[in-house]
């Protein structure tokens, strides 16, 4: 058996595991902030309370309705989403003409209402939610065991990844995406409903978000509180790939999560803050950061 | 004025313009800049509003388009008032914006830019036939868009409007920053859409440009229509076109 600067290669491989797990969460997150950011120029506050709502109903689905891990894999981004356009519509669409403060106040605001009333009914202590009896097991690869789940977590959060930045990179609805950002009234005066692209953008970046509540839900316990421990990290993570960058969220996304599982192993003290720390030094050096397009 | 325009080409008397615009005003926020802009334009022709910087030549474009919501007054299109129509709406009637500052997405390649506004009219040219004006774009389909140099990306921005079917095109300035050579590529550009039968209005600082390929001119100052000029007239105007465009 080999080791690495001595340390056993089941501890390296289990907190790079670790670490892509968290990256693959923090990459649908702040793909979804960047998403919405590009088009809105919203920072959308109300991510992780989204996240976490996801998680939520699937459990819903599952105690109240006897619906599955893989219906609600579908049917939670869907409702998730629809309450993201109807926020869109209702609140966020009022404060377009005004300062940016406003609504990062109102997206904060209602992450605090939906955690809650989360909390109200349901308590902080988290339910259970079991992983799919299909994903149930591991497989031992030799230098480290992989449960099948995690394993899934980091294949289908890579495919919605590049799904998503082939969709807006590769195709026309992208190109309109693309341009709808960075000149908004042009596009409208193509003959591009533009608002209404802007509210569908909302719901899918809402969607992305729902749908990491569900890949989470059997590996952290569904509680109120897991969207904002979690949304601190990806706000890093997005300001250090660089606002509005959709290829800069992803690969920061799982980078990131790689150098945090790494320092578990290597520094475990800094695991917390190495994030963070990586944040300050870009912002010194890179404001725009690292994919960010500087004006 | 308007009798003026009536005596000096009978035959608009009896035709319905395409585009009439009556006592249209607007503002930037609190700045009143148009102050009443009265004009028509018939099927077919190519007319020009000349004058100077800040004259609002731009800003009666945009109102025009919807781009600037803050106006009142009358837009009519093919019979049709837009005064209270969003730009999306009003692009969607068949008229075409080339904005002054071209618009090219950098964000977006050649082909996406030309691709990009999606048809609202049958009949719009082909691609072919837009490559055969602009053979340049052609050979850099796949380059960044604002990675053409400044012709090229005019011939953009004014190639992807011709898809769209829209007939009316609202072209601003242009030719500004242009070299010569290229200018005289947007001026054969502007007869050869004008023998489609497309229907201009073209804003423009440089009269001499607009003398080769308008039909009429009006002279815009101060937010309002000044002066109507037909273009066989324009040589006999000269002194009256310098006073007003202070050159």
């Amino acid at each position: 058996m080999f080791e690495l600067l001595g340390i056993p290669p089941q501890a390296l491989f289990g907190q790079l595991l670790l670490g892509l797990i968290n990256g693959s969460f923090y990459a649908i997150l702040s793909l979804g902030l960047a998403v919405i950011f590009g088009l809105l120029n919203i920072i959308n506050f109300t991510h992780g309370a989204q996240y976490m709502f996801g998680a939520f109903v699937a459990w819903m689905l599952l105690t109240y309705g006897g619906l599955g891990y893989w219906w609600a894999l579908i049917l939670v981004p869907i409702i998730v989403g629809i309450t993201g356009i109807i926020i869109e519509r209702l609140l966020i669409a009022r404060l377009y003409h005004l300062d940016h403060l406003y609504g990062l106040l109102l997206t904060f605001g209602l992450a605090l209402i939906i955690q809650g009333l989360l909390r109200n009914q349901y308590g902080i202590s988290g339910l259970p939610y079991a992983i799919p009896p299909q994903l149930a097991g591991g497989q031992n690869l030799g230098f480290m065991f992989l449960p099948n789940y995690r394993g899934w977590v980091v294949v289908a959060s890579l495919i919605v990844c590049f799904g998503t930045w082939f969709v807006i990179e590769k195709t026309r609805l992208g190109a309109y995406l693309r341009a709808a950002t960075e000149n908004p009234t042009l596009v409208g005066a193509f003959g591009i409903n533009v608002p209404r692209m802007i509210t569908l953008t909302y719901g899918f970046g809402v969607a992305l978000a729902a749908f990491a509540g569900v890949l989470a839900a059997p590996i952290y316990s569904v509680n109120p509180n897991m969207g904002a421990d979690l949304i601190i990290v990806v706000f890093a993570v997005v300001v250090i790939g660089g606002m509005g960058s959709i290829l800069g969220a992803i690969i920061t996304g799982f980078g990131l999560g790689l150098v945090e599982g790494l320092t578990k192993v290597f520094y475990p003290e800094a695991s917390s803050v190495v994030i963070f720390v990586i944040m300050a030094i870009v912002l010194l050096f890179k404001p725009a950061g690292l994919f960010g397009r500087t004006a | 004025m308007a009798e003026a325009a009536t005596a000096t080409r009978p035959e608009t008397a009896t035709r319905q313009p395409l585009l009439a615009v009556r006592n249209l005003e607007a503002w930037y926020g609190e700045s009143h800049v148009l102050h009443g802009v009265n004009f028509n334009v018939f099927p077919g022709e190519v007319v020009t509003l000349l004058g100077r910087n800040g004259a609002g030549k731009t800003t009666t474009l945009k109102s025009v388009m919807g781009i600037l919501t803050k106006r009142k007054g009358s837009v009519v299109f093919q019979g049709k008032e837009l005064m209270h129509a969003p730009a999306r709406y009003i692009a969607r009637e068949g008229i075409a914006f080339c904005p002054e500052e071209r618009g090219i997405f950098s964000s977006l390649s050649v082909e996406e830019n030309l691709m990009l506004p999606p048809q609202v009219k049958p009949g719009g040219m082909s691609v072919e036939q837009i490559f055969d004006l602009f053979p340049n774009l052609k050979e850099r389909l796949n380059s960044q868009g604002t990675k053409l140099s400044g012709g090229e990306q005019q011939m953009l921005a004014i190639g992807r409007i011709l898809r769209t079917g829209a007939k009316m095109l609202l072209l601003d300035e242009p030719t500004e920053g242009l070299a010569p050579v290229i200018i005289q590529h947007i001026g054969r550009t502007i007869a050869q859409l004008k023998n489609e039968g497309f229907t201009i209005v073209l804003v423009e600082q440089n009269f001499r440009f607009a003398s080769t390929v308008a039909d009429r001119h009006y002279v815009v100052d101060q937010g309002r229509v000044v002066d109507e000029i037909a273009n066989a007239d324009i040589e006999a105007n000269l002194e009256k076109l310098h006073a007003y465009l202070g050159v």
